[in-house]
């Protein structure tokens, strides 16, 4: 196995798809710490100060466009889907797969050595993104991280490569069903689409509207509304990254545990009256997202295993 | 060739959604020899040697591969035999050399090895000299060459070649038939499947032809040959006017005549030796004009088409 990880390993950092996107991870740091850097120069907030080069936009930028919501909504997806789409496929339609299960090696050894590569290399790729952000922003704003933040970075870090791990395990699962290399990389697309936009931002809200209607205004409807909406939200795991960052990275904001969904649109976290969880407090509150995430990528990767042990390989 | 046998399967079978493929094949390959096999698309040649390697499983039926079961124990049947796929596939990104050491490795063969044999099976298969390119870059023949020194990397017992001229010009063809033939000698058995049957018979100690999943017939080409023309080694033309049956019981009467059959203006004449000057004589003697008369040593053609028509 060891062999083959390593030659995965290559392949991807020697590939022009890889060089692509450490391009753009390093397009992305940069805008996004840049920003980040005129939104803290804005504020007088001295708690978290350094967890704010990843969270913070100036006034009239969409907090899309913060470092952690670009992560959970374009970024770790697009890298995860990059790295597993054409696992499997690729090697089936070359001849290589035949060629390679002829010699003496398990065929569980391609698939988990494919899956290990992909995440180390993704991995790389989130810690690179992360050092380079934390570097860059401690020389633009002179305030070094606290223990706290660090360790929060640090499990960001984790739920960061898990997420990627997910969304790569999703796209190796297409890459094993799939025979086409193209359908396979339209089927990741089009969940990735579907999670990460139309769910978060239009069926689930229309869902929770339909069944807890609001047009009455009262509190307790308004709540019951609020309740639903996140319930069926965290059925998308962009949405559950997404919150669990917001709790990981921005303390005062997931203190109030109100508006992650807003934080998403319309910017409101800057309204939010602050009410820092503490370390302890938050990893207890995404423990839940925690083993979510962990469990849909060991479910993706159970799926892609199995149904690669059955396949029949045939040369052509 | 000894008498040792390296492949044996009893009953072999697979079936896909329940159509048989592979029906019930009975196999034995001595060692050291070269054994074709022959049959249409479909006939069930790739699957056999997917079970055969190990790569898939039989529906029913066993399998023994240099001593092993290869459902069972197939890690111990591919360390000692290689796999030349149909449509064989490279990492078009690495060099030759470098996708052959991909393979050495994976075998556990050491570095120290690996530089010495790759060099040698570039040699052999004449692609020496691209050895540093990108297999991206390379033709179909000459992926084709490299398919083969990649089946031989690991020095196997068994080799599995399935269609290992396609692709090639006529002069690649003759090089690699010659290295084909060779392979007993360094100690490797091969099982060949070609369509091109004038190769098969080029090189092939024994063939087995499959059909429609079974196989139809199986031996010395020489046996064969002998069995698709009536037990006879040569083919006799012989052209005149209207041969009548009178002629024909003449003819068959030649000492050494096997089997006569008429055909239009065409008598069709099986000997186990060239007859043409006794038989010219007889139709001459008989009053009948003998247009021309043409021999033929029979082909693996032949025997091809008859048992294919009857598979």
């Amino acid at each position: 196995m060891i062999t083959i990880f390593r030659k995965e390993l290559a392949d991807h950092f020697t590939s022009i798809r890889c060089l692509i996107l450490f391009l753009l991870a390093f397009l992305v740091s940069a805008a996004t710490l840049y920003s980040a850097f005129l939104g803290i120069r804005g504020t007088a907030e001295t708690e978290f100060v350094f967890l704010k080069l990843f969270t913070t936009q100036p006034t009239g930028i969409p907090t899309l466009f913060t470092f952690v919501n670009f992560f959970a909504l374009f970024f770790i997806p697009i890298i995860g889907i990059a790295l597993g789409f054409d696992a499997i496929n690729s090697e089936r339609s070359g001849g290589t797969l035949s060629r390679i299960l002829s010699q003496p090696l398990f065929r569980d050894s391609v698939i988990n050595a494919k899956f290990l590569a992909g995440i180390v290399t993704l991995s790389i790729m989130v810690v690179t993104t992360v050092l380079l952000v934390s570097g860059y922003g401690l020389r633009l704003i002179g305030v070094p991280p606290t223990s706290e933040e660090i360790f929060r970075l640090f499990i960001y870090l984790i739920f960061t490569i898990i997420y990627g791990a997910f969304w790569m395990g999703l796209a190796v699962l297409f890459s094993v069903i799939f025979r086409r290399i193209g359908t396979s990389l339209l089927s990741s697309v089009a969940l990735w689409l579907f999670f990460g936009f139309f769910y978060i931002l239009m069926i689930a809200p229309a869902i929770a509207n339909a069944i807890v209607p609001t047009a009455d205004g009262t509190a307790e409807a308004l709540l019951r509304n609020y309740e639903l909406q996140l319930a069926l939200l965290r059925f998308s795991p962009n949405f559950l990254f997404l919150e669990a960052s917001t709790v990981l990275l921005q303390p005062p904001l997931a203190g109030t545990l109100l508006g992650v969904i807003g934080v998403i649109a319309s910017g409101l976290a800057g309204w939010m009256i602050p009410n820092p969880l503490s370390l302890s407090q938050s990893i207890l509150l995404v423990w839940p997202h925690f083993t979510s995430l962990v469990s849909l990528t060991l479910i993706c990767f159970a799926i892609s295993y199995v149904a690669f042990m059955r396949q029949e390989i045939r040369a052509t | 060739m000894s008498e040792e046998i390296i492949v044996e399967t009893q009953g072999l079978t697979k079936s896909y959604d329940g159509v048989t493929v592979v029906d019930h094949l009975n196999l034995r390959i001595a060692d050291k020899e070269i054994f074709g096999l022959l049959g249409p698309n479909g006939a069930g040649k790739t699957t056999s040697i997917l079970m055969l390697l190990g790569l898939t499983e039989p529906t029913s039926g066993t399998a023994q591969v240099c001593g092993y079961n290869p459902t069972r124990e197939p890690l111990k049947v591919k360390r000692l035999t290689g796999y030349l796929p149909e449509k064989v596939g490279f990492y078009d990104n690495l060099t030759a050399r470098e996708n052959l050491k991909f393979i050495a490795q994976l075998n556990n063969i050491s570095d120290a090895e690996t530089g010495s044999r790759i060099n040698e099976l570039l040699a052999a298969v004449n692609i020496s000299e691209v050895a540093d390119l990108r297999v991206g870059k390379f033709s179909r023949g000459m992926k084709q060459r490299l398919g083969i020194a990649d089946a031989l990397v690991k020095k196997p017992r068994l080799v599995f070649l399935d269609e290992p001229t396609a692709g090639l010009d006529p002069e690649g063809i003759n090089q690699i038939l010659d290295l084909i033939a060779n392979l007993p000698q360094m100690g490797t058995t091969v099982v060949m499947s070609s369509h091109r049957l004038h190769e098969v018979q080029k090189v092939c100690h024994r063939v087995g032809i499959l059909s429609k999943g079974k196989m139809v017939i199986e031996g010395s080409l020489a046996d064969l040959g002998r069995e698709a023309l009536a037990g006879a080694r040569y083919r006799i033309e012989v052209e005149t006017i209207q041969p009548s049956s009178q002629l024909v019981d003449i003819v068959r009467g030649v000492n050494g005549v096997k089997k006569v059959e008429s055909k239009g203006n065409l008598l069709l004449v099986s000997t186990d030796s060239d007859l043409r000057a006794e038989i010219a004589k007889i139709v001459v003697q008989n009053n009948f004009p003998l247009i021309q008369m043409k021999i033929q040593e029979f082909t693996l053609d032949d025997v091809y088409m008859k048992y294919f028509h009857e598979g």
